[in-house]
């Protein structure tokens, strides 16, 4: 099974990008997703520092591709993402089907992301047929659902990847809910969601978990953490573990305890004391079951 | 511009068609609609007679088949969507691009809307389900500006469907997952959300308390109204402050922004709220019967009397024209 890190969820300064970039290039990821994918407002990194970026990784033997905002809504928006999804140099994740119509109509091959609704082998073979080469997995699908399509996506060389650690991205709306609590106007929003390196929590009144916001997208308040059960991934035929990135370095340490994990399953397991912070898990969606629900 | 209004039942589609509207919208009593609950929707029976009904009187009889379909359950999906031609309906609003594909497999021109669940809110979006399945309309999620949906409806190669009137969604349709991670279940895959089985109330004595699925979603002191725990209209509590951290329990009501609408040449307005009563899709479709023609005839806003009598229906009896106000967002 390959590693994969998503494209940052958050929004950090492009010091904060690059050191992390510089970082994951060292170590042993596979596949490295970038760019922008919550909000356009957000703009320390401009498309060529993406692009700076993408060389720095490719050089270092990483696949990359080009992640696209998630919703699409202003003609801006749309230009931004025509700039990647026409571009030939790199493959596109794309989590709008707008993306999708754009890239076929370049002829380039896409990856779909988790906002991509391919929940059966029908729209999944009318995606292929388009240009799609892999699918990333629906947050809310398990593993008995998997097991029909996966084995037609094998047959149509599909690779399959699935979220093995992370918050999941579980809403997008027109609203910012950063700057809706912080009492801003969203369109004066002074980018105040650079100031949470991993999103707010949202904690019942009661002081349960709820949900993370960050920015326009709601997350879960828990994270995924699957890293345990690798086998039930790998025997289940999914071909790519996907990291959604939580703090930088949190990050980067779950990289290589899977990446050591992956290479002895037998002998050895996630270390959460390793991280520097405290996070609550959950994987339930694997087992077919609310998705806030933890097996250990 | 067409008046779309839910039905949950037959005396509701009665109602709805015997107060004016030009087209109403169904579905079959299983997972595949996105109001799949206890009760509601329609058998074989009851949707010849809908047809029927309907037929008479000059209004046109939608089936939503607007859930996603796992393959396992794939069958499910394709017998609704067989069933729902052989009787008679005369659009299917559809999500999943499977679904599309199966009903072009039959057919070439039968008439196909684009679901708000499908969450197109491009150009693009619209162009790809328009090239690749040739949908008439698009009903476009509710998390547009106003200026965004009149750009839209200019410039888009299919009809454009907004919401008026009912339950405010605040999240992309077709892209929120809350509901499953919290239940199991969620509006792409069983037609619910927040449903109501995993719903408990709590008496406290001065305080009752709703849940779902064991959290907490609000606390009401004896003087609030008790709204039902869909979990995103709950209170939490964020960096030492409680609030509604997502939003209110508000309804949306465009009615203040019909003349624009017309004028941008959006083509229907869809009223939610299959799981109403009878009398309620009655004054709804009323009340936009009227409004509706006030505004084609006159193009002057609707008078301020008819949108405040209509805000007393609402849910939380407060209403929002939501993100079609970008101070809304």
């Amino acid at each position: 099974m390959k590693i994969s890190v998503a494209a940052v969820p958050y929004f950090w300064s492009k010091q904060t990008y690059l050191t992390f970039y510089k970082k994951v290039a060292l170590s042993s990821v596979d596949v490295v997703y970038l760019g922008e994918t919550v909000c356009s407002k957000r703009r320390s990194m401009k498309l060529q520092d993406w692009l700076d970026i993408a060389v720095l990784l490719a050089d270092a033997g990483k696949q990359v591709v080009l992640s696209t905002l998630t919703l699409i809504e202003a003609e801006s928006e749309l230009n931004y993402l025509k700039n990647i999804a026409s571009q030939k140099n790199y493959l596109i994740e794309a989590n709008d089907i707008s993306a999708v119509e754009i890239a076929s109509q370049n002829n380039n091959n896409f990856v779909t992301g988790t906002a991509i609704n391919i929940y059966n082998n029908h729209s999944l073979k009318k995606l292929i047929d388009l240009g799609m080469k892999r699918w990333i997995v629906p947050v809310e699908l398990g593993k008995d659902d998997l097991s029909p399509i996966i084995s037609f996506a094998k047959q149509n060389f599909i690779e399959v990847e699935y979220q093995i650690f992370g918050r999941m991205p579980l809403a997008y709306s027109a609203r910012c809910f950063t700057a809706r609590h912080h009492q801003m106007a969203k369109d004066r929003c002074q980018f105040i969601c650079s100031e949470d390196e991993q999103g707010i929590l949202v904690n019942t009144q009661e002081g349960d978990s709820f949900v993370q916001i960050n920015g326009i997208q709601t997350q879960s308040a828990k994270v995924v953490n699957l890293i345990n059960h690798t086998q039930s991934l790998i025997d289940s035929g999914i071909d790519i573990a996907r990291i959604v990135p939580i703090s930088l370095n949190d990050t980067l340490n779950v990289i290589e305890q899977l990446s050591m994990i992956l290479q002895q399953p037998e002998k050895l397991n996630f270390l959460p004391d390793r991280l520097e912070n405290q996070y609550e898990y959950c994987n339930g969606y694997w087992w077919q079951i609310e998705g806030m629900k933890y097996t250990a | 511009m067409e008046l779309v209004c839910p039905a949950g039942n037959y005396p509701s589609l009665v109602k709805a068609v015997d107060n004016g509207a030009d087209a109403v919208y169904i579905g079959l009593q299983n997972e595949t609609n996105a109001r799949h609950f206890a009760g509601l929707n329609f058998s074989e029976k009851q949707i010849i007679k809908a047809v029927d009904y309907a037929h008479t009187k000059n209004c046109k009889v939608y089936c939503a088949i607007n859930t996603y379909p796992k393959e396992k359950s794939w069958a499910r999906w394709t017998n609704s969507v067989d069933q729902a031609i052989e009787l008679g309906i005369d659009t299917l609003i559809v999500a999943d691009i499977g679904v599309m594909d199966y009903i072009r497999s039959r057919s070439n021109d039968f008439p196909i809307h684009l679901s708000v669940q499908a969450s197109a809110t491009n150009l693009h979006a619209l162009n790809f389900y328009h090239q690749n399945f040739g949908i008439r309309r698009a009903v476009l999620p509710r998390v547009l500006s106003l200026k965004q949906v009149s750009q839209l409806a200019k410039t888009a190669p299919v009809e454009i469907e907004v919401f008026g009137f009912g339950s405010l969604c605040i999240m992309a349709e077709g892209r929120c997952y809350l509901s499953s991670y919290l239940t199991g279940q969620s509006p792409n895959t069983k037609g619910v959300c927040s449903p109501a089985a995993f719903v408990d109330w709590q008496d406290k004595g001065s305080i009752l308390e709703s849940r779902l699925n064991g959290l907490l979603i609000d606390r009401f002191s004896e003087n609030e109204n008790a709204g039902y725990p869909t979990l995103c209209k709950g209170r939490f509590e964020i960096e030492g402050k409680i609030e509604h951290a997502l939003e209110e329990p508000t309804s949306l009501n465009t009615m203040d922004i019909l003349p624009d609408l017309h004028q941008s040449g959006i083509a229907a307005i869809k009223i939610e709220g299959r799981q109403r009563s009878p009398a309620y899709v009655a004054m709804v479709t009323k009340s936009w019967r009227k409004a509706i023609d006030h505004t084609i005839r006159s193009g002057n806003p609707v008078p301020q009397k008819e949108i405040t009598a209509l805000a007393d229906l609402a849910e939380g009896k407060q209403t929002t024209i939501g993100a079609y106000e970008r101070s809304w967002q």
